[in-house]
């Protein structure tokens, strides 16, 4: 999979230098999403010159505008289980919720796996991180995904593949275990994997895939490097203050801190789920006037049911401006960057400095439900409460 | 051989892909990314850079983005090697990939900025000028060497498709 930012107008040169050979187009994604809808002219180009890429190298699987690459990959049933995916993207590791090994490349590698159709990979060792229990009311997916990279740190799981098991797991939906899978790569790892099961086939036959299904899971022996046991019961909603993400504080310490901009969407925190339980917080009420609420639903299909729904009216009549499903501000390129001095609360997945607009701007990252008490409030809110 | 030799600019921990090359500049194509570089850890650092000096740095350099904007950002701006006491993944890969050298050391921390270095990279051994330190490195392994050597992947594997070798490779290296 290669998406606009760093697909074809970064490759396209090195692969001259193997003679523009594609070893098997069918096996290639090509996904527009970073700078859809474009916010200036060179963004426009890149996009273009992406599209005319695929056409002239017969790429079927086009698509362009329909929301970042990794819910368009889920949604059109790219990540299957047991299966290897590499993408021009970090969060390929997303991928990981199907039981598939997604994990993200440079460009150039990229440009050697369509010469050849092969990589070189070295298999990681494996952090196995169990949760058991149910979670309590207010308290989502990526508080867990929150507090395990809180707890392993930034670099804790480098080249490693985070397998994520237990009861808990087994309870979310794909929507939720996409998030866990898709912030892997926030502690280092090279994937984020959580067995294939009957919610798995249940997803992608609902998405109108019809063939075989590989469920593969670990070994009851299998080794582990370290294995994490959590319990869920005893998890509050997370924060990762700013400016690294495993600078997780629980909810009830960042309580207060004003906010700017509260912000739902990207291939993190912009799904139904998201949107849903969002909108259940918001219901009847009015978000604080100095906080922008700020919606981009993951995808046409996301936008489409959230519509459906009556999900987007309840947002829009909260106060909620609803963007194009696009990867846009999540990492400051267009559609609500931030400015000097400004905090924001996102469902989105990092918070690095300068990393949503301006190096002067702060970005907390929590889950949608803390977003969108946040947002009711102006200030980082406990979900909990509502 | 100390086929290297410059200054050394010296970093702290997790310096990131945002850090590295912000994306605000990325669609303006590749000399503005240089011209960028590191901008979130040093506002100075492509104007004080000088071609042939070496990034010295802590754990996890590259964190973050799969960017190779990153990567190729300080390759513009003329660094010759990055050395660090661990590199983050897929960053450490970019760099193998478009022919910039990479280190890991253990003792990076005990360089100090501005530093002058000499590097030997077939052996993993760096010499400081100003010291008279030796510090030891695990080398890249030569099948991995030899992708940095041929400037980069791609033309690494042109001149295997013209050799028309097969591609096996098998690493017990750890580093990688």
């Amino acid at each position: 999979m290669m998406d606009d930012i760093l697909g074809p107008w970064i490759l396209d040169e090195p692969l001259r230098i193997t003679g523009n050979r594609i070893a098997h187009p069918d096996k290639v994604v090509v996904i527009c999403d970073h700078y859809v809808p474009p916010a200036n002219v060179n963004q426009a180009n890149i996009v273009a010159y992406t599209r005319k890429w695929a056409e002239k190298h017969h790429i079927t699987n086009y698509f362009e505008g329909q929301g970042p690459c990794h819910q368009v990959l889920a949604e059109n049933c790219f990540s299957l289980p047991g299966t290897l995916q590499v993408g021009t993207d970090s969060h390929t590791c997303t991928g990981g919720a199907f039981g598939c090994f997604g994990t993200g490349i440079g460009s150039t590698e990229m440009a050697g796996v369509l010469a050849e159709g092969k990589i070189w990979l070295k298999v990681p060792e494996s952090i196995r991180i169990n949760w058991e229990g149910v979670l309590p009311r207010g308290v989502m997916a990526k508080d867990i995904i929150l507090k395990t990279i809180g707890d392993i740190g930034h670099a804790g799981a480098t080249y490693m593949s985070m397998e994520f098991t237990g009861g808990t797991i087994r309870a979310l939906s794909m929507d939720e275990r996409m998030c866990i899978s898709n912030m892997t790569i926030e502690a280092g790892a090279k994937c984020g994997l959580i067995a294939a099961d009957d919610k798995t086939e249940e997803y992608l036959r609902k998405h109108g895939y019809s063939g075989d299904i590989n469920f593969i899971d670990s070994d009851p022996d299998a080794t582990y490097v370290k294995i994490l046991e959590y319990k869920a019961e005893n998890l509050v909603p997370q924060v990762a203050c700013p400016h690294n993400v495993d600078n997780v504080k629980p909810v009830t310490e960042v309580k207060g801190v004003r906010m700017d901009v509260a912000y739902l969407g990207s291939c993190t925190g912009g799904r139904l789920n998201d949107l849903k339980v969002a909108s259940s917080i918001l219901k009847n009420k009015k978000t604080a006037k100095s906080c922008r609420l700020l919606v981009s639903p993951a995808s046409w299909k996301v936008w489409l049911e959230a519509d459906e729904q009556g999900i987007l009216a309840c947002l829009v009549e909260a106060g909620a401006t609803i963007l194009a499903p696009t990867c846009g501000a999540c990492l400051g390129v267009h559609s609500g960057v931030l400015a000097a001095g400004e905090n924001c609360v996102s469902a989105t997945n990092r918070n690095f400095k300068g990393r949503m607009g301006s190096c002067d701007a702060s970005v907390y990252l929590a889950s949608p439900a803390t977003v969108a008490a946040s947002a009711v409030e102006g200030r980082i809110a406990d979900p909990r409460e509502y | 051989m100390f086929e290297l030799r410059g200054h050394a600019h010296k970093f702290g921990d997790n310096i990131n892909t945002d850090i590295i090359s912000p994306a605000k500049y990325m669609e303006q194509g590749f000399e503005a990314m240089a011209a960028h570089a590191m901008e979130g850890s040093d506002p100075n650092f492509s104007r004080s850079f000088k071609e042939g000096d070496m990034i010295v740095a802590g754990v996890n350099f590259g964190a973050g983005s799969s960017r190779e904007t990153a990567p190729i950002a300080l390759k513009k701006c003329g660094v010759s090697v990055v050395i660090a006491l661990f590199f983050a993944r897929i960053f450490y890969r970019n760099c193998i990939n478009i022919g910039l050298p990479v280190l890991i050391c253990p003792q990076a921390d005990e360089i100090e900025n501005g530093e002058e270095l000499e590097v030997d990279l077939e052996k993993g051994l760096i010499h400081s000028m100003d010291s008279g330190r030796y510090y030891h490195c695990r080398p890249l392994p030569p099948h991995i060497m030899q992708i940095v050597r041929d400037g980069g992947l791609m033309e690494h594997i042109r001149r295997k498709q013209e050799r028309n070798e097969g591609n096996n490779y098998v690493s017990t290296d750890d580093t990688l």
